[in-house]
């Protein structure tokens, strides 16, 4: 017989991402993102439906509201689009964040019974609010399609460097959101308030420039979504994005992954002490 | 050939909070950092102790020893749940857990779904579960629901279904809670003769369990922690032994809780001693109390741990010349029980006061519980376990003639 893999379980001492293994349980990630979109459709009545009715009628509300105080300042497009083509990006963000914070609480579980690289249940969190995106994009087609507005070719990479950067950001932010959750309980009430703050750090009702205080609008540069957003939405003309401006989100977005992964990593091998 | 497994000194304590969450609260750490008062007060706990063994490949090992000795500790650290502080263990080979059965079953998700999910949760690839799914549905017998939501499952069927994908696990080492205490007789029986195949092929098995007879019939060597260190380590049978005799001086007793004491009635049941591993009968001491003297029989029932009954004996109601003379007062009575033709297992005891087929003077439901732990070493012969589902008592039978 051939001598097995060997390895150690020791106290932990220093910090690696944990790369290999995330590779080695690479199919837990699709399990636990399938098991949640699943277990989401089969529960709600409406279903699929719930992924598309929620930006859409965040839309129709924040067009009713703000359009007239807003549409100057959104240049050529047309209010709807312009608030839509914001909500999706942000809602991948928002979602996203409140499921990864709230997914080892959810999961207690099995953290106390089984072991698996933990970091997996954050990134599925995420990876389901992406899939939700994902399936309101045909809805985003059909609003463009009503309006007459159709995004530049420059969509092929903005869309997707966006979601990249996105999804970086929101699985940092979870990361770190979750471990605290973990630890500290009061964070359950925290993230819902600190995502209704970030929306309105994040130009998503509003253009980039709407804010006129020079160094409130420097501070809301730091925010990654800002860049995100804004990148997103550069799938149309007029509404470029500074290299700039991305660099320093791409910049920060990693920080805050970095940040998450080392906290998450740091604190993970108590977490069944704590669950 | 170097051993599966082995644990060098490993030490694990906890900070005893005494707040019911192991959590913190935001607010508690804020105050902490300004006050001195909250690190000094706080008391650790050891739950293992310096504990250190080897176990060799292929090896079937239990795990005893009382609630809180550490076993669960020692199983959280071998299933990388959470490190020890201090100590390591070098593990040669890919290693499973069952610390639970059906950890992450979703009650809305099919039985197809959840034996996927379920599956990869416990490391099998997609690959290996497409390969054994036919096998883990036959062996659950659950198959007409495998497309069913779990939530319309029984418990019994949830249960079969979650040790079935566990059955089909092919790691080199398997670390097994106690997740047959639960399940029908039939059910346990499968899982225990699975079990028995697995260390059959080669695998290595650590098994924990406060269940003597599962321990007995699959682990060659046992392992007894107490207080979080190894207390004894040896051949199963003679470990079982030791500890069974350690706990005579704390024999487990029943004390009616009632406000008002019977005229007649049961004070106190006390197990003096368990029935021995060469077939020694157990004995039980009775406290009586009556307010008048009288005449009574002592009737003591034997159920088996799934509430069957298993056994019935009696001073009086069978044999008219062996009723108690009860006086006035307080009195014991010490009896003797053999139960040396009976299944391997545990067993309540049940005991009543009665003058046959005129009066009903007390009874004491379900005091304790008997273990029945027989030595099948001794005689060199199999020994009846009650996980066999064949009844509780070894049915004397005799060749008359054979041609």
């Amino acid at each position: 017989m051939e001598e097995p893999a060997e390895y150690e379980i020791k106290p932990r001492t220093s910090f690696t991402p944990g790369i290999a293994e995330l590779v080695q349980y690479r199919e837990l990630f699709y399990f636990f993102t399938w098991r949640d979109i699943k277990v989401k459709y089969k529960q709600t009545v409406l279903g699929f439906a719930w992924t598309v009715l929620q930006p859409l009628l965040m839309m129709v509300l924040f067009t009713l509201f703000f359009s007239r105080a807003i549409s100057p300042s959104a240049g050529a497009l047309p209010y709807p689009v312009f608030v839509l083509s914001g909500l999706l990006p942000w809602m991948l963000f928002s979602s996203g964040l409140a499921n990864a914070g709230n997914s080892m609480v959810a999961n207690a579980n099995m953290i106390k019974k089984i072991y698996f690289p933990r970091l997996i249940l954050p990134i599925s969190a995420v990876l389901v609010a992406l899939f939700d995106m994902l399936m309101a994009l045909p809805v985003f087609a059909g609003v463009l399609l009503f309006y007459g507005v159709a995004p530049g070719w420059q969509a092929v990479w903005c869309v997707p460097l966006a979601l990249v950067l996105i999804v970086i950001t929101t699985v940092g932010a979870g990361c770190l959101l979750s471990a605290l959750t973990l630890k500290y309980r009061d964070f359950r009430y925290i993230i819902p308030f600190l995502i209704q703050i970030l929306l309105f750090a994040t130009p998503v009702i509003y253009p980039p420039g709407f804010v006129q205080q020079k160094w409130i609008a420097q501070l809301l540069m730091l925010n990654p979504m800002s860049g995100a957003v804004s990148l997103f939405r550069a799938m149309f003309h007029g509404q470029g994005v500074d290299a700039m401006h991305l660099a320093l989100s791409g910049a920060m977005a990693l920080l805050l992954l970095l940040a998450g992964v080392f906290y998450f990593r740091k604190t993970e091998s108590y977490f069944a002490d704590l669950a | 050939m170097k051993p599966a497994l082995e644990v060098n000194h490993i030490s694990k304590s906890f900070r005893l909070t005494h707040n019911a969450q192991p959590y913190l609260s935001l607010r508690d750490s804020l105050a902490g950092m300004f006050t001195r008062r909250s690190r000094a007060s706080k008391e650790m706990f050891h739950a293992l102790d310096d504990v250190s063994f080897a176990v060799e490949r292929g090896e079937a090992v239990g795990i005893i020893g009382k609630n809180g000795a550490g076993k669960s500790t020692l199983l959280k650290i071998l299933s990388k749940i959470t490190p020890p502080n201090s100590g390591s263990v070098r593990v040669r080979g890919r290693i499973a857990s069952l610390l639970e059965v059906g950890t992450g079953f979703h009650p809305e998700l099919s039985g197809r779904e959840n034996v996927y999910l379920n599956g990869a949760i416990l490391g099998m690839s997609r690959a290996e579960i497409n390969r054994n799914f036919d096998d883990i549905i036959d062996f659950s017998g659950t198959g007409k629901f495998a497309d069913t939501p779990l939530k319309h499952f029984s418990s019994g069927m949830q249960l079969r279904l979650a040790f079935a994908v566990a059955a089909f696990l092919e790691p080199e080492i398997i670390v097994i809670d106690e997740v047959l205490a639960v399940g029908d007789a039939e059910f346990q029986q499968k899982c225990l003769g699975k079990m028995d195949d697995i260390s059959r092929s080669g695998r290595t098995i650590l098994f924990v369990s406060h269940n003597m007879a599962a321990v007995q019939s699959l682990c060659s060597k046992t392992i007894l922690l107490s207080g979080g260190k190894v207390k004894s380590t040896g051949k199963t049978a003679d470990v079982i032994a030791g500890y069974l005799n350690e706990n005579l001086g704390s024999a487990s007793s029943y004390e009616p809780n009632r406000a008002i004491q019977k005229p007649t009635g049961f004070t106190r049941i006390d197990l003096v001693k368990p029935p021995g591993t060469n077939g020694e009968p157990a004995v039980v001491r009775f406290t009586i109390h009556s307010d008048k003297a009288c005449t009574t029989a002592l009737d003591i029932r034997l159920q088996s741990y799934q509430g069957a009954p298993a056994a019935f004996g009696s001073l009086g109601t069978l044999q008219r010349d062996t009723l108690l003379q009860l006086h006035s007062g307080t009195q014991t009575a010490e009896v003797s029980i053999d139960m040396s033709r009976m299944a391997n297992g545990l067993y309540a005891l049940s005991a009543d006061l009665t003058v046959p087929h005129k009066e009903y003077y007390d009874r004491a439901d379900m005091a304790f519980y008997i273990e029945n732990c027989l030595n099948p070493a001794q005689s060199g012969d199999e020994i009846l376990l009650q996980e066999w589902n064949y009844g509780y008592y070894h049915l004397p039978v005799n060749l008359n003639t054979f041609k």
